[in-house]
């Protein structure tokens, strides 16, 4: 199994074709969206995790790329803040894939990048607004 | 007057601490020494438990001087950083407020409002030895002709600069879900529709207040950790309410008890004052606090040992029943419940998220345990005692404890 945390981004001309039903019945590929922003007529966006047999996720890509849509690799984007984290863990009510979690018995909040879906939902809600979006311009 | 099997005395105990003898533990570390030691031994061995929280507390700001200028100036309206402070008393005076947000920011017209700059945050910066600008206006009098002044100022460079919150520290408080459909912003933090989260906001069984229930040893006078300096309580704190219903432990099965506290603010750290910004809601201050219980008697070390099994938070829907001040409770839930992760409501599994930090709020207790061990800290015998239930008047405030 191959997992990987996308960006999706459709064209104006695409926004209309069932693209993503396309990667679940031609590639078998299981996807979980976290964001989506497709209006008609107008560029889309997705954020997915998208996960498979290793070698239908790299067909699954290139079909993708082929229809007009733009994929790239979700950048380590949010960072935690260390000095500004307080260990309160509101975050982990607002986080849906599980990087933000608390640590028990000990109620430390821990922060698993790995695991981060770059949703941004963690920024607003820490009230030290110790969660920080970073560009990382190098996988853009 | 009981008959106890140990009687210490502030006075005595003082002595230890000035000679460096005192045994401190702190509230986590009690319960274990009582399990195996029992009440009475227990408060022979240790002199001292240190108590520790911290949480947003809205009920919060600073008393501040900000010096006269020459010209003199009676300023009527100032702020700081663009934070309103309230002005109305003697000419350089002001009362800056932790839920103050900033005079320019959107407040919730952008839904759910950010919040990112307010007077909390401005405390926190003060702390943090950090430059803070001031606007001052007046109407000009004849003996304080100036009618504005801008300056910029640090901590040090003030008069006089003083925390005083009129409302901390509360006595348990409510497990907050949201039963209706859609996401709702509360200062208890964001909650997920049909019951996604249950958020709570205390230390539990390190908390000051649920380690002396019936106000035994906290009064007016008591010394107390206060953002990372010694403060004092110097009053019982607004919606004070010992009345509420308590459990068979004597510990109250909602919000019950307040303190009013302050201390000088210049000698605080911005570890333990940090400004907040709660989604949707506002600006506010996270205060850490501590507070010293000295094992005067074995009742007051059965008091110290309690845990967060003993321990009941209420449940309360803040999608329907807190804004529309029902009183409705949905049930009670254990901190030991609370900290575990999640806990079941009516059948529902929901996961159960924690808005006080426990991290550092064992550092608050741990911290005070330390003075009080190099003799750096004495405990302050209260002049007066909180108010118990039967000799206090409460207005009824209806659930609505914010």
């Amino acid at each position: 199994m191959h997992v990987e945390m996308l960006v999706l981004q459709f064209p104006r001309e695409v926004v209309d074709q069932p693209i993503i039903y396309r990667l679940v019945k031609d590639f078998a590929l299981e996807f979980n969206l976290l964001r989506a922003a497709i209006n008609p007529r107008q560029e889309g966006l997705m954020v997915m995790e998208l996960r498979g047999h290793p070698k239908d996720f790299r067909r699954g890509l290139k079909y993708l790329r082929q229809t007009g849509v733009k994929v790239r690799q979700v950048a380590r984007e949010v960072r935690r803040n260390e000095e500004r984290c307080y260990q309160c863990g509101t975050c982990t009510a607002v986080c849906p894939t599980g990087a933000l979690y608390i640590e028990r018995p000990g109620m430390a909040v821990a922060f698993d990048a790995s695991k981060c879906s770059a949703c941004e939902h963690c920024c607003p809600a820490c009230p030290a607004q110790a969660m920080e979006v970073r560009l990382n311009r190098a996988a853009v | 007057m009981a008959n106890y099997q140990v009687n210490k005395t502030y006075q005595e105990i003082n002595e230890k601490i000035k000679k460096g003898q005192a045994v401190v533990v702190t509230a986590e570390e009690i319960i274990d020494i009582v399990r195996r030691k029992g009440e009475a031994e227990a408060t022979r061995t240790v002199d001292v438990v240190t108590t520790g929280t911290f949480s947003p507390m809205c009920s919060s700001g600073a008393i501040i001087n900000f010096g006269h200028t020459r010209p003199p100036i009676k300023a009527s309206r100032v702020w700081l950083n663009n934070v309103s402070a309230y002005a109305g008393l003697a000419a350089v005076d002001v009362y800056l407020g932790a839920t103050e947000p900033a005079a320019d920011d959107p407040l919730n017209k952008v839904y759910p409002g950010e919040f990112k700059y307010g007077g909390g945050h401005v405390i926190q910066d003060l702390v943090a030895g950090k430059t803070v600008h001031l606007l001052a206006e007046a109407y000009g009098t004849d003996c304080y002709p100036n009618k504005k002044v801008e300056k910029d100022l640090t901590l040090k460079q003030l008069p006089n600069a003083v925390l005083f919150n009129p409302r901390n520290c509360y006595q348990n408080y409510n497990c907050a879900v949201n039963l209706s459909n859609r996401t709702i912003y509360t200062y208890m933090g964001p909650l997920r529709p049909r019951a996604g989260n249950a958020n709570f906001c205390t230390a539990g069984q390190l908390s000051p207040l649920f380690n002396d229930p019936y106000y035994r040893t906290i009064g007016i006078g008591t010394r107390i950790f206060l953002g990372g300096g010694a403060g004092y309580v110097c009053f019982p704190g607004t919606q004070h309410n010992p009345g509420k219903p308590r459990g068979d432990n004597g510990v109250p099965l909602g919000p019950a008890g307040t303190l009013m506290v302050m201390g000088d603010l210049k000698k605080m750290s911005p570890r333990y004052l940090v400004g907040v910004s709660l989604l949707g809601y506002g600006c506010s201050l996270a205060v850490g606090l501590g507070i010293p219980i000295p094992l005067l008697n074995e009742e007051i070390a059965h008091f110290c040992a309690v845990t967060d099994e003993e321990l009941l938070a209420p449940i309360v829907d803040y999608g329907h029943d807190y804004p529309a001040a029902t009183g409705r409770i949905l049930g009670h839930v254990s901190y030991a419940q609370l900290k575990s992760g999640k806990m079941d409501l009516d059948g529902q599994m929901v996961p159960t998220v924690p808005l006080s930090s426990l991290v550092r709020a064992r550092e608050v207790a741990q911290m005070l345990k330390e003075w009080i061990e190099k003799g750096q800290f004495l405990l302050g015998e209260p002049v007066e005692l909180l108010p118990g239930s039967e000799e206090i008047h409460c207005v009824p405030t209806a659930s609505r404890d914010s």
